[in-house]
């Protein structure tokens, strides 16, 4: 679709025009994020890809500053981040901005997940999209992991000690990896100098990743709320104004809530015992991951052996995977599933339930419930999406966008 | 825009949970108090924390570093470069002199806080094999921070007050420090307050729990400096985020008005 409209821009400006012949870049946005066609009945769920991508560039602006003040080492770390908070003018400003952007990035992703997961965004011819998609989310768990750990406080040494040891649940060959992972034979500082150079490289792979992302959607274009394909020039808008003003403005309204948590509680999404100086000598009495990571550290925990929590907890995200191939509803959008809709919202409270479990020390009742949310989830994904989407009967699709769109406005 | 909330209500139980991960504990919980730093336009008591760094530097410096911090940043709380210097006027500092040699001066403005003891090992030594922890971040590295420091500081039992489950519970000597507040309730820490432990120039009645206040918002500001800056710019930037989303929605209601 994307590709057969339009007869190529001309430009007046003479430079552009001369500059475009030899590498169109200026006609590729034009065509891209000017006159794209775009679904005229999104909602505000719609806003959250332009939302990671502005997340996405603060974190790696604001990451290369505070590179710039940081030591990697074991003995200074701690101390340079508290020096950057201190001594580095406005260092305060950009620690908190990319402590807490962690947290609204995931806050972002988890939202765009949602809302491909609810919409059907992910079906047919949007698979390698989503695929694309997934591989970002693993590159943002790795990353985000690894830039806990610099730090050097209690969570960051603990934290890493907990998941780089899951390798060991491998046969025959995990001690091995452990060991090549930690640089040594226990996290120590240069565990913690691969860590930096990771965490400095992985999010430029993201936003490669990213082009890809974006390459993929413009080729068959957005879903949309209805998960019905556009039929017309009646059923869309051009990308530019109609969507860049209204992600200019969820834009916005995200970053006033990311701002009310970056100026008035930076610590509130943090652990009080990364406050502490890491010491190989001292367990803290409960290690906990950051909150995104606490659904699939409950995964981990579920299960009482320690290869098989591991292979759970990356099954977790390797059923999304295939996400596309599971779902047998031939009907995207959940606006028509009068079953699935539902099983979506108890989807979500499972993951939630999840997130709960993994905050608390596995103990009394977490158990159970662990166990059960985790039995659950992949119960969702597993049996009832390949089950529901054959004996489900979808509510009738309207005839087209506009249809919809303009039935809405008249009633 | 009901979907927004919708959104905004999955954000609030995603941070909820998180919450949840630093609340577990089997102590008492310590009482909530009033802050002068609270809420978002909270500041700092600076006469508190002037009578704060006197706790501190009476008491506390016997045992506890606070190495993050300079001399000079008693600047912020108040104090001309003059009264500083008058204040750290009999602290000698351990430095090397033009040969190498290791001396001891004065101290001055630019000094980090003089740690009680020359390394970790010697602090360890004299403190029954376990270092006193460094106070430059404590504030923050413990849930409820302020609330829970107070609550240590001013919630010791003598052993002739406890009872004998309590004795026979968490197995106390008459050697051991009870306090209702700490995990497993025995402290290394003898109790470190007590009324007219010191004298304030400002005439305030140093009873423990004045001074276990005064001394929080001591460490509440050693924890972080920068807060009143942190707290004016937020207002500044969510005033500027607020009329931005409004032009945003304005602009955007006008593109969108012949569509929908």
């Amino acid at each position: 679709m994307a590709s057969s409209h339009g007869t190529p821009p001309v430009f007046n400006n003479k430079v552009i025009a001369w500059i475009d012949h030899r590498l169109p870049v200026f006609s590729y946005l034009e065509k891209e994020y000017n006159t794209f066609p775009t679904p005229r009945n999104f909602n505000y769920f719609w806003n959250f890809g332009a939302i990671a991508t502005v997340m996405l560039v603060l974190m790696i602006a604001t990451g290369v500053v505070l590179a710039t003040n940081y030591t990697p080492h074991v003995l200074m770390a701690f101390d340079s981040v508290e020096r950057i908070d201190r001594d580095v003018p406005q260092g305060w400003l950009i620690r908190d901005l990319h402590m807490n952007g962690a947290s609204f990035f995931f806050i972002a992703v988890y939202i765009h997940i949602f809302r491909g997961m609810y919409y059907g965004s992910y079906k047919a011819p949007r698979e390698l999209l989503w695929i694309l998609g997934v591989i970002i989310f693993l590159l943002m768990m790795a990353t985000a992991f690894m830039g806990y750990v610099l730090p050097w406080g209690q969570m960051s040494f603990w934290g890493a000690t907990v998941i780089t040891n899951l390798f060991s649940a491998i046969p025959v060959v995990g001690d091995s990896i452990v060991t090549w992972l930690w640089g040594g034979f226990a996290v120590e500082n240069p565990t913690l100098n691969r860590f930096y150079a990771l965490h400095y490289l992985l999010p430029f792979i993201i936003v490669a990743v990213v082009a890809l992302h974006v390459i993929a959607l413009h080729v068959h274009g957005s879903n949309n709320p209805l998960g019905i394909d556009p039929r017309g020039p009646q059923d869309t808008v051009p990308f530019h104004p109609y969507y860049t003003m209204k992600d200019g403005f969820g834009v916005v309204v995200f970053l006033i809530i990311y701002a009310g948590f970056t100026f008035f509680a930076p610590d509130y999404m943090g652990h009080p015992d990364n406050y502490i100086q890491a010491n190989p000598l001292v367990t803290p009495e409960h290690i906990v991951p950051e909150w995104y990571f606490l659904p699939f550290y409950a995964i981990l925990r579920a299960v009482p052996d320690k290869l098989g929590g591991v292979i759970a907890m990356f099954g977790a995200i390797a059923v999304l995977f295939v996400l596309p191939w599971l779902d047998t509803s031939r009907v995207r959008s959940c606006t028509f599933r009068p079953i699935y809709k539902w099983f979506m919202f108890v989807l979500v409270i499972d993951v939630i339930i999840l997130g709960w479990c993994g905050a608390n020390p596995p103990a009394g009742f977490f158990i159970p419930l662990s166990q059960v949310a985790t039995i659950y989830y992949f119960f969702h994904f597993l049996i009832l999406l390949p089950i529901l989407g054959k004996i489900e009967r979808p509510l009738p699709l309207p005839p087209s966008i506009a249809d919809a769109v303009l039935k809405k406005k008249a009633a | 825009m009901r979907k927004l909330l919708v959104t905004g209500a999955i954000a609030v139980a995603a941070l909820a949970t998180g919450a949840v991960a630093i609340a577990a504990g089997t102590t008492e919980h310590p009482p909530h108090k009033h802050w002068h730093f609270q809420g978002p336009f909270g500041t700092y008591d600076r006469a508190a924390a002037q009578r704060g760094y006197q706790v501190y530097h009476e008491v506390c410096a016997a045992c506890h570093s606070l190495s993050l911090l300079a001399y000079r940043n008693l600047m912020e709380l108040g104090l001309t470069e003059n009264q500083v210097k008058d204040l750290i006027k009999d602290i000698q500092v351990p430095d090397l002199n033009d040969d190498g040699q290791p001396i001891e001066r004065p101290a001055r403005p630019s000094d980090r806080f003089k740690k009680p003891f020359p390394n970790e090992a010697a602090a360890a030594a004299a403190n029954n094999g376990k270092a006193p922890p460094d106070l430059s971040v404590i504030v923050k590295a413990r849930e409820n921070g302020p609330d829970y420091i107070h609550a240590l500081l001013t919630g010791y039992v003598p052993y002739e007050k406890l009872t004998p489950e309590q004795i026979k519970e968490f197995a106390v000597t008459k050697d051991d420090n009870f306090n209702k507040y700490f995990p497993g309730h025995k402290i290394a820490m003898t109790p470190p307050l007590a009324d007219d432990k010191v004298q304030y120039a400002d005439g305030t009645k140093a009873t423990t729990d004045q001074e276990a206040s005064d001394v929080v918002e001591f460490l509440a500001w050693a924890s972080e400096p920068h807060m009143e800056d942190r707290k004016r710019t937020g207002v500044r930037v969510i005033l500027f985020l607020l009329a931005m989303a409004g032009l945003m929605y304005a602009v955007k209601r006008s593109v969108w008005s012949d569509k929908h």
